[in-house]
């Protein structure tokens, strides 16, 4: 078996077995970078020459019989909103483009703290602000099942990396769906983990009260293994929730035990407005669930209409503040010889910004501005309390719930990219759980007629990501759609 | 114009740095003349991706300060974003409290002439973060350091209810007074530790019409002096403008004006008051407070006796003059030990004469207090009382007060050294003085003819006997001696 075709469980374990060595792996996946990631785009930054530094210190550290953390000498990228202090930190944007953090994100410390090999870090639409990655200031990432396509975002180079075996797994971020979509569209798994169980230090931020970190990998096993390694709480992160009120549950140990009597939420109105292809496999999944023995329970989610709405109020708004300190004064562009200090504001972020983010930029300023608070931003804060309350009572009536991740499968470059709406209506499915702040994960589940994979999505109650794996390893143990893999990365 | 009065009216904003040991929202150590930049990290730098963190100390500092205000302490507090656009506010917004102040409505008592006090009410009071300084040196570019970026602050609004530029003084002075008792805040003003901004008018009554000038809010001062005179000046200048134009107080004619230090004139900065929008929203990185009872009770034990209280009750129980009274409440250390020498059983009124005409004297030298000077409330206790036993005269005292600072030794071991313990052997006092009178017997005469030169000789006797005592005889007892014996 090639070393691209493990995945990062089973890669890891060779290593710590000492039948294959991190050095190994490493070079096998910089050599694949260098051979595709010129058709993928999924990297803005490869650090080679230390990832196989990284790589030759566990292979040292096994070699001596020495403990090793729980990735030791996996090689994985991170989404560029994560804050490092090797490489720079661009977050998509022109406006950090030669901004080097001088300190790591609580994640980064994690992953490094279990032994892991950072190979680079990926491309994604700029501040996260996107579902396609076209958003990058930098580059287009293509969807590696169809270079035509884009990958999904905001954490499209994450997740082509992953689907074209660029790296044994990935980390990305969420804040609407920027996990899962592109698992979806990637034909790979990527969990959204509750709000407060991943520390948000060092992750840029984009809209604070949604986003969150979370793995995308080729399994669920993956999933849970990289989720083990970067949740609990972190006292640099005061929304991070206490290793009191919610300990940090064994992921990976009963991954496999199926849940019995399981109960099943389908908010089937809901769903009626992806397409058929994307119902169907919604549809084929949920009744793989049925014939082993699930309830299924329909339910009535009233409020997720608003649910588009309320959040490009609230994300658009928390970013116009979260966006205001790239001013060009401290630290990344800054326009050449400004007139005063006012146009090195003005000139600086209308030089390096993209248009989307500008877009929420005054979105999300027009809606704090004093007379349109109330109308704006208060209600869509009240929208989202509805919205809690719609999930809190679902999940009275059922363990989990499925739905679509996207309405459709992977487009065509350019296809929404000029119609701001129809992309942020793609968001439908996912944007809810971030505003619930609860975990939601995407699982292959199928492909459409041109070939593009459809993704599942599992939805569970706040800090039920024990749980939530073992429904989606349920499904992923009953079908072979995950150990596909795109002829680029055959 | 023979007709016209006014009155003038001020509010005050006031911003307090607490002294705690960390800065609002980072682990940075507080700043004050360090290297530029020296005390930062990613969260004060504002970097991508850092988050701030409470720091609990300044919101127990805030609490025990509001508690000392009699606000309302408020059950449910939150942090809110305030965004405006300045190179030295690194995130581009500051992060502050906007409709629930941890604090709400109180008042303070200040100190007025003639023992009286006044209630002024306050509005608010709430906890922030201060923002960077930005340095114009010379040439086209400014540099900012952020040290001082993220120090927090107090905000204390108090409403209109001061009516001169003495009153405006007296309740800064008093807070000073009040935060450094409470030992929240150092309120150096030399450090920037307390900013004021008034907001001043006038009502003016002329011809039974009453009118408002425009309030004008005088920004940033950072000293007693200069807020008063601010104050005085901009009632002059207003009633001036007013007898000129005529102008009145209406929506958006509020101005913002600095103060010039050297001319002591207030310059205006903004003529209208512009349409400030800060776009305030809760800060979705920290989470509400909630302040438990357990908590606030344990912050409540930390109260003690306010100063004007203190200086009042210093008055009325131990019948000190107001302004000795005033001299011990300037700080807390200084009022505790004088109360403590107290307790001891000394005199209160030798106690503070050994404090305020010696003692402090000594500790602003050394720019110490009592304690720094190796000073303890039980060593001045006993000194008092030696003198007020007579042991000691008051002016020895003060000689083995300076003598225990040097030393470090008690009083009756340096009364003894020292040779300053009075003679009051009533035996030999009565030989020594039998022996001035054979050697003086004009000034008998003098004395026991009554009469004018009687008073002058006395004094020329006690005199001799203390000359023969070399100044150790109890001169009491040698006043009662001459008496039985001359008669009086
Ligand atoms: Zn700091």
């Amino acid at each position: 078996m090639a070393l691209h075709e493990l995945t990062a469980l089973e890669l890891r374990d060779r290593i710590a077995a000492g039948t294959l060595s991190s050095v190994e792996a490493t070079r096998a996946v910089l050599d694949r970078i260098e051979r595709l990631d010129p058709t993928v785009g999924a990297y803005l930054a490869v650090f080679a020459d230390r990832a196989l530094e990284s790589a030759q210190a566990v292979d040292r550290r096994i070699a001596a019989g020495e403990k090793v953390g729980p990735l030791a000498g996996v090689p994985l990228a991170v989404k560029d909103v994560l804050c490092t202090s090797f490489g720079a930190t661009t977050c998509g944007s022109k406006i950090l483009e030669n901004f080097h953090a001088p300190y790591d994100a609580t994640v980064i410390r994690r992953l490094q703290a279990a032994d892991a090999v950072i190979v680079g870090k990926t491309n994604m639409d700029e501040f996260a602000m996107g579902s396609s990655t076209e958003n990058s200031g930098y580059r287009k990432t293509a969807n590696p099942w169809d270079t035509s396509r884009v990958p999904g975002g905001s954490s499209g180079g994450s997740a082509a990396a992953v689907a074209a075996r660029l790296c044994q797994a990935a980390l990305g971020s969420d804040t609407g769906g920027s996990i899962r979509q592109p698992a979806s569209f990637c034909g790979v798994v990527g969990l959204k983990p509750t709000y407060g169980r991943v520390s948000r230090y060092g992750l840029v931020a984009y809209g604070s009260s949604l986003d969150q970190v979370g793995p995308i990998t080729q399994s669920v096993a993956d999933a849970a293994l990289l989720l083990q390694v970067i949740a609990g709480h972190d006292p640099c992160d005061s929304t991070s929730v206490s290793e009191e009120l919610a300990p940090v549950e064994d992921y990976l140990t009963r991954l496999n035990e199926p849940l019995e009597r399981l109960r099943i939420g389908v908010a089937s109105d809901f769903n009626a407005g992806a397409d058929p292809a994307v119902r169907e496999a919604i549809d084929r999944a949920v009744e793989g669930y049925r014939q082993a023995g699930a309830q299924i329970v329909e339910l009535a989610m009233p409020h997720l209409d608003y649910a588009i709405a309320a959040y490009y109020v609230i994300a658009t708004a928390e970013a116009s503040s979260n966006l205001a300190r790239y001013d060009g004064v401290h630290y990344g562009y800054r326009t050449k010889d400004p007139s005063d200090y006012i146009e090195v504001y003005s000139k600086s972020r209308e030089e390096a910004f993209g248009k989307e983010v500008k877009r929420r930029i005054m979105l999300g300023t027009y809606a704090l501005s004093s007379g349109y608070y109330d109308a704006y931003y208060l209600k869509a804060l009240k929208v989202r309390n509805l919205i809690r309350g719609d999930f809190v009572r679902a999940f009275e009536r059922c363990d989990c719930m499925m739905m679509p991740v996207a309405p459709t499968t992977a487009f065509a470059f350019g296809e929404k990219a000029d119609d701001p709406l129809k992309m942020y209506l793609s968001d439908i499915y996912t944007i809810a759980v971030n505003l619930a702040g609860i975990p939601g994960i995407s699982v292959p589940c199928g492909f459409d007629e041109a070939g593009m994979p459809i993704g599942l999505q599992v939805i569970g109650p706040a800090f039920s990501e024990a749980r939530l794996l073992r429904i989606a390893r349920m499904h992923e143990a009953r079908t072979d759609w995950h150990t596909k893999r795109p002829a680029l990365a055959g | 114009m023979s007709d016209l009065t006014y009155k003038i009216i001020v509010g005050l904003e006031i911003h307090v740095q607490l002294n705690t040991r960390t800065k609002m929202f980072c682990g940075c150590a507080l700043s004050f003349g360090e290297e530029a930049n020296s005390r930062v990290c990613p969260v004060c730098l504002g970097l991508p991706g850092a988050l701030p963190v409470m720091n609990e100390q300044a919101v127990e500092n805030a609490i025990l300060a509001a508690m000392a205000l009699n606000c309302e302490i408020a059950s449910f507090t939150k942090w809110d974003r305030k965004g405006y656009y300045y190179p030295d506010l690194p995130k581009n917004y500051q992060i502050s409290q906007y409709d629930l102040p941890l604090g709400g409505p109180g008042y303070i008592e200040i100190p007025l002439d003639g023992g009286k006090t006044k209630r002024v009410r306050i509005r608010r009071a709430h906890l922030e973060e201060d923002a960077g300084k930005n340095l114009h040196t010379s040439g086209y570019h400014s540099q900012v350091d952020l040290n001082r970026a993220g120090t927090p602050l107090l905000e204390i609004v108090t409403e209109p209810d001061l009516n001169s530029p003495e009153q405006v003084r007296a309740l800064a002075v008093e807070l000073q007074r009040i935060v450094r008792y409470l030992g929240v805040s150092e309120a150096d003003m030399q450090k920037g530790h307390m900013r004021f901004e008034p907001n001043v008018n006038l009502v003016i009554e002329r011809g039974g019409q009453q009118f408002k000038t425009p309030i004008a809010e005088v920004k940033n001062l950072n000293s007693f002096r200069a807020l008063e005179r601010s104050v005085a000046y901009e009632a002059r200048r207003q009633l001036d403008d007013f007898l000129e134009t005529g102008r009145t107080m209406q929506m958006g004619n509020k101005s913002t004006r600095g103060w010039d230090d050297v001319n002591e004139v207030t310059v205006l900065q903004r003529e209208k008051e512009e349409a400030h929008d800060y776009r305030y929203f809760p800060d979705p990185d920290l989470v509400p407070v909630t302040p438990s009872e357990p908590w606030l009770a344990k912050i409540r034990s930390r109260l003690c006796e306010l100063p004007v209280q203190r200086e009042v009750r210093y008055v009325q129980e131990y019948g000190l003059s107001a302004y000795d009274a005033g001299v011990l409440t300037a700080d807390r250390s200084t009022a505790d030990f004088f109360e403590e020498a107290v307790k001891l059983g000394a005199s209160a009124k030798r106690v503070c004469n050994l404090l305020t005409q010696l003692g402090l004297k000594l500790a602003k030298d050394r720019n110490s207090d009592l304690a720094g000077l190796g000073l303890d409330p039980a060593g001045v206790a006993d000194l008092a009382k030696m003198i007020e036993a007579g042991t000691i005269s008051a002016s020895a005292g003060n000689t083995i007060l300076t003598a225990m600072v040097e030393t470090g030794k008690k009083p009756d071991a340096l009364a003894e050294e020292l040779n300053l313990i009075q003679k009051s052997d009533v035996g030999e006092l009565e030989r020594i003085l039998d022996q001035v009178l054979a050697e003086n017997e004009a000034s008998v005469t003098e004395i026991t003819t009554g009469g004018k030169k009687a008073q002058k000789a006395r004094g020329y006797l006690m005199g001799q006997v203390m000359q023969k005592t070399k100044g150790q005889a109890n001169p009491k007892i040698v006043a009662d001696l001459l008496s039985k014996k001359l008669g009086s």
